[in-house]
Parts: structure tokens; C-alpha cells; sequence
């Protein structure tokens, strides 16, 4: 029998049904293929684990603990004082939260409840673009525009960089996103509930503030919880803005200079031609690094389990 | 009893209240209009930002625009040879990575995430690994660079080299590109793909012909976004990196060997460099305004021709 997908008594067998084996092979080599690029994720992943961990992990065996917590960031004079980097993030982070909270949450109401559908395909895309600006180009503009005119006129601190003036600009620069999952959070909200409000008599007013954003509010948790965790690890503005070079002393006063976390990683990196060098100074990038890492995954996973929530109740 | 009677009661005075009060509600106006002021302020600030930096680029861009994009870095903002080649061929480098490896990648991650992936935990924890590297800061990305690319493979990469930095960028924006590739894909209508199998389809031949073509803007779409993303990114390239002070090579834009030398420099961090130097030569800072106006040139671009697909194929579809 020369052929077996032909049965000689006539109608279908199993193998005339089968595909092509050819046809097989190569669905079966592309279905691998594209596994194989899917597990390039978990790859990179437990990558950044091993490196962060590899490095931290020496700096937190060798290092006098002692240096860890003193008068300020001189990483090249073997002081590693945490408390001033994250004291600066807390601050730079605060008044980002400060001015991208309202901003954002009243963009993202009025876009959901309010715009009429000609001025929200207007005005959205410009709020996108806002999204789209890179950070270089907001620090650029917290240091030459928001520090003389804002902070200096506003707040009487120094026209040069500062904390104040490196967290209105991470704040603008938060806007967008802020506004953006706020507004998902409100659009998933059920027309029928705001039906019910309106046809109970409520004004719309009562129906936005009562029933929308009660309903919406996980969501809304999930964009303040991912707003921060942006805050926390955004750069180049607290880096150009920041008012703070390569070192810094502890400060808590937002109109002077200092070094967020990731600042004082930049400026590490920076400050020669190789980080590698003097004592403990690459490894103390790393472990800088190892706690932007933990923190902002955590805050990370909190805000997911709140977007999650969002979408089992409606 | 009593209850429904209560609730009867409310809902009298309520009819009553809302046909006594006045026609124009004053509180819902004020916060109607407290909330669009919240948006303006948003917009005016992104008005702000492009007229301020375009003013400040004005000198340079007006004055010798085609000796700015050829030019190259100098210690002195005066410097008539002073300008952002290097940088242009840094980034389009990296651009060519994150196309090269980000995209294809990508794309193959969101296809078996999709179409093949089975619905079980394992699958559960890659999407869920994605999130969390899509909320990654960008500075650990660099890290990353730094320790695997820069001081591991050295060898290979060529140290701190554009190949170091267009790997880093690559996976940096891996994540966007398989997020918003599921999405493009998600959207494709069951029919299609039941349609394509009913003439006897196989899997790949029916993401081919059908799945692929119906997501192609939303993909398109991502691939932008993460583009823009790309080539705006500066923190990472820091870590990696980036020349500071001058850089003596000149590479042209096809020059090969430029792709693991052991220096290079790209549009965001000229614009740091730039700004840092401005504090002993004011001049710098207008060079680094017109570096800026060449790098959002392309940026809004991108993001715009992405937001305006999306739009239209969402309202053609609706």
C-alpha cells in the first residue's frame, strides 16, 4: 500500500484525517518559538534579580554599618548614608503627590463625567502627549522654568534646583498617568448606577461625588499606588533638578538641594569615568538600586491586586 | 412599616427639593468648572514647557540649524562646530536595537500569550512577571546594563558601548511592546479566527492571514509608543555609560564599528550633559534647549501618529 491516507473499502480513517506531517513540524517549531520568546520575560527578570542581589549582597557583607547612617551622602568617602537619600525620594515624591493628585484626579473626572465627546477627543490627546514628553525635557524644565518662576517667586527658595522644584516637575510628569487610570476606574463604573442616582433626583454633582468615585475607588487607589511607585523611580528630573551634584548632606528643608535615591545613583555613575573604584562604590549603586527594586515592586503588586479588584466587581 | 414609610417620606422631601430649588445648581457649576480648570492647568503647563524651550532654542535653531546637526560636542557653547551628530547616530542606534530585538520579541511573546499559551498558573505568572517589569524603574534597567552588558560581557559588547546601551533600552521597553500587543490582539473578533479554521486553517496560518492584518494598527500603535519611549529614555544610558565631557570619534550613521567602541553618546543624555555644563557657560543652556526641540520633534511625532491611529481604527470599528 503505497498510500495510507487512501483506505482502498472506501470512506475515512484516522490517518486521512491527520495533518500533513510536514504541516505538523513546522506549527509545532513555531508554536516553540514563540514560547521561547514569552520566557525571555522571566529571563530578564531573574536577571535583574541576581545582578541586583550579586552586588548589593557584597556591599551589605563589607560595609561598617555604622557609615550607613550618618550626616549625609559622600559615597567616594566610604559614607553611605541611607536615611539622606530616602528622606529626599519621601519629600520629592510628597510634593509630586501633592501636585499630581488633584491635577489628575480632576483631569481624569471631568474627561470621564463631564467633556462632552467632541471636547474629550480633543482634549485627551493633548494629556497623552503631555504622557509622552521624556524626563530629560521636564527636568530641563523644573530647572530653567519651574525653579525661577515657581519656587523662587512662589516659595522665595533659590532659582537653581531644589527638591521643591524637582518635585513639581516629577509631578507634572505624573499627571497623565494618574489621570489615566483614574479615568479607567471611572469609566468601568456601570451606567446604570449613575442612572439610578439621576433618576433618584440626584444632581450630578451628587451622583460624581457619591456614587462614581465610592464605586471607582480601588481604581483610584491603584493610580495614586502607581503614581507613587513612578515618583519614587523617576530620574533624570530629581537628578537635574534635584540642586544636589555628586554628594550631599542630610536635609529635610525642600528648598534646598539633595540627592533621592535615584539621584544618588546618577550622580554615582557619573561623578568618574568607571564606577569601579574606590572601596565599596559600584556595590553601593547596587544596593541603592536593591531597594528602589523592592519597594516599587511591592507598591507595584498592591496596586494590581486593587485594578484586579476593579474588574471582578463589574 | 415604618421603614417603607421612611423611605417614602425621603423620597417626598427629595420631589419637593428638587422642584423648589433654583434653576441654575451653583455648586455643581463651581466644581464643574474647578475640575476643567484642573485639566487647563495640565495643558497650559504642556504649552509652557514648548514655548519655553522654544524660545530658548530659538538663537541656535534659527541661527546655523544645519551646523547644529552635524556639529559636534565641544567644551565651549560658543563653539561654531559645536552640535548633536554624535548624539543623532547614538540614538539611531538604539533605535535600531529596541526595532531589531524589542519588536520581534515582543510581538512572538504576545502571540503565544494570546493564542497559545494554556490558561493555567504558569501562564498567570508570566503575565503577572510582565506587569511587574512594565512598573520597573527605568534606572534598575540600567543596573542591569551595567552589571550584565558593561561588566559581564564585556567582551562581547565592547564595554560601555552603543550595543551596551541598545540592549538595555531593548528589554526596557520589551514589556510595552508584548502589553500592547495583547491588547491589539485581544481585540480580534472570535469569528474571524473560527472563520479561518471552518476553511481548514491551520494555527500559524490563521494568525497569519487573519489575526495579524486585523491587529496590525494596534500593534503598529505599540511599537510607537515604545519607540518614543526608547529613544527618550536617559537614565539607563547614564548607568551604561554615556560619555561625559568630550567624545572624540565622529561615526557616520552606517559606520558599523561604532557599534561596540568603547564610547558614545545619544539625545537625552547630550541634553543632561548640556544642562550640567550650563552652570559654568550659560550659552549651553540653548544648546541643550535646540537638542531638546530636535529630540521632541521626534518623540511627539511618534506619539502623535500613534494616538491618531488608534483613534481612527477604534472609531472605524467601534
Amino acid at each position: 500500500m503505497s498510500d495510507t491516507r487512501v483506505n482502498p473499502a472506501g470512506g475515512l480513517t484516522v490517518q486521512s484525517l491527520k495533518a500533513n506531517p510536514r504541516q505538523a513540524r513546522k506549527e509545532r517549531l513555531i508554536r516553540d518559538c514563540l514560547g521561547g520568546t514569552a520566557l525571555v520575560s522571566v529571563l530578564i527578570s531573574g536577571l535583574i534579580i541576581w545582578s541586583l542581589f550579586s552586588e548589593a549582597w557584597t556591599f551589605m557583607v563589607e560595609v561598617d554599618w555604622g557609615s550607613v547612617w550618618d550626616i549625609g551622602w559622600f559615597p567616594r568617602r566610604g559614607i553611605y548614608d541611607i536615611k539622606t537619600l530616602i528622606v529626599a525620594s519621601l519629600i520629592v515624591t510628597g510634593i509630586a503627590m501633592i501636585v499630581a493628585g488633584p491635577l489628575g484626579l480632576g483631569a481624569a473626572i471631568y474627561l470621564s463625567e463631564y467633556a462632552r465627546p467632541g471636547v474629550r477627543r480633543t482634549l485627551k490627546p493633548i494629556l497623552e502627549i503631555l504622557a509622552g514628553i521624556p524626563s530629560v525635557v521636564l527636568g530641563f524644565f523644573a530647572l530653567e522654568w519651574i525653579a525661577p518662576n515657581v519656587v523662587k517667586t512662589l516659595f522665595g527658595g533659590p532659582a537653581a534646583g531644589s527638591l521643591l522644584a524637582a518635585g513639581i516637575g516629577v509631578g507634572v510628569l505624573v499627571v497623565p498617568l494618574v489621570a489615566s487610570i483614574s479615568e479607567d476606574a471611572m469609566k468601568a463604573v456601570p451606567m446604570s448606577l449613575r442612572e439610578a442616582s439621576s433618576g433618584l433626583g440626584a444632581r450630578k454633582i451628587t451622583t460624581t461625588i457619591r456614587v462614581v468615585l465610592p464605586a471607582a475607588v480601588s481604581g483610584l487607589m491603584a493610580a495614586f499606588i502607581v503614581a507613587v511607585s513612578r515618583a519614587l523611580g523617576e530620574t533624570m528630573v530629581v537628578f537635574m533638578a534635584g540642586g544636589a551634584a555628586q554628594t550631599a548632606v542630610y536635609t529635610h528643608d525642600p528648598l534646598e538641594g539633595s540627592l533621592p535615591l535615584t539621584a544618588g545613583m546618577t550622580s554615582l555613575a557619573r561623578g568618574t569615568d568607571s564606577v569601579v573604584g574606590e572601596g565599596l562604590t559600584f556595590q553601593s549603586l547596587f544596593f541603592v538600586g536593591l531597594m528602589l527594586f523592592v519597594v516599587t515592586f511591592a507598591l507595584n503588586v498592591v496596586a494590581d491586586r486593587f485594578v484586579h479588584r476593579v474588574r471582578e466587581q463589574y | 412599616m415604618a421603614k417603607a414609610r421612611l423611605i417614602g417620606d425621603r423620597t417626598n422631601k427629595m420631589m419637593v427639593q428638587a422642584m423648589e430649588r433654583r434653576a441654575t445648581d451653583v455648586r455643581g457649576r463651581v466644581f464643574q468648572i474647578t475640575l476643567l480648570v484642573t485639566l487647563l492647568i495640565s495643558l497650559f503647563i504642556l504649552g509652557v514647557l514648548i514655548v519655553d524651550v522654544v524660545v530658548d532654542a530659538w538663537g541656535v535653531l534659527t541661527g546655523r540649524p544645519s551646523g547644529f546637526l552635524t556639529g559636534t560636542m565641544r567644551s565651549l557653547s560658543g563653539d561654531p562646530k559645536l552640535g548633536v551628530q554624535q548624539a543623532l547616530v547614538g540614538t539611531f542606534w538604539i533605535a535600531v536595537f529596541v526595532a531589531v530585538l524589542a519588536f520581534p520579541i515582543g510581538i512572538g511573546a504576545a502571540i503565544w500569550l494570546e493564542e497559545y499559551a494554556l490558561k493555567n498558573r504558569f501562564t498567570r505568572f508570566i503575565e503577572l512577571n510582565i506587569r511587574n517589569l512594565a512598573g520597573v524603574p527605568s534606572i534598575v534597567y540600567g543596573l542591569l546594563g551595567l552589571f550584565l552588558f558593561v561588566k559581564s560581557l564585556g567582551g562581547l559588547t565592547g564595554g560601555k558601548s552603543i550595543a551596551s546601551a541598545g540592549i538595555t533600552l531593548a528589554i526596557l521597553v520589551l514589556p510595552i511592546v508584548i502589553i500592547t500587543t495583547q491588547e491589539a490582539i485581544r481585540a480580534v473578533p472570535q469569528g474571524l479566527k473560527e472563520g479561518a479554521y471552518g476553511v481548514g486553517a491551520t494555527k500559524w496560518t490563521m494568525i497569519r492571514s487573519q489575526v495579524l492584518p486585523y491587529a496590525a494598527p494596534g500593534i503598529f500603535t505599540g511599537t510607537l509608543l515604545s519607540m518614543s519611549r526608547g529613544i527618550g529614555e536617559a537614565a539607563p544610558l547614564l548607568l551604561v555609560g554615556a560619555v561625559s565631557g568630550r567624545l572624540g570619534s565622529n561615526p557616520g550613521f552606517f559606520d558599523f564599528s561604532a557599534i561596540n567602541a568603547e564610547a558614545f553618546m545619544a539625545m537625552p543624555v547630550i541634553i543632561v550633559e548640556w544642562v550640567q555644563n550650563s552652570g559654568r557657560d550659560p550659552g549651553f543652556a540653548e544648546a541643550a534647549a535646540a537638542a531638546i526641540v530636535v529630540l521632541l520633534v521626534f518623540v511627539i511625532l511618534m506619539n502623535a501618529a500613534a494616538i491618531f491611529l488608534r483613534n481612527h481604527f477604534e472609531k472605524k470599528r467601534g
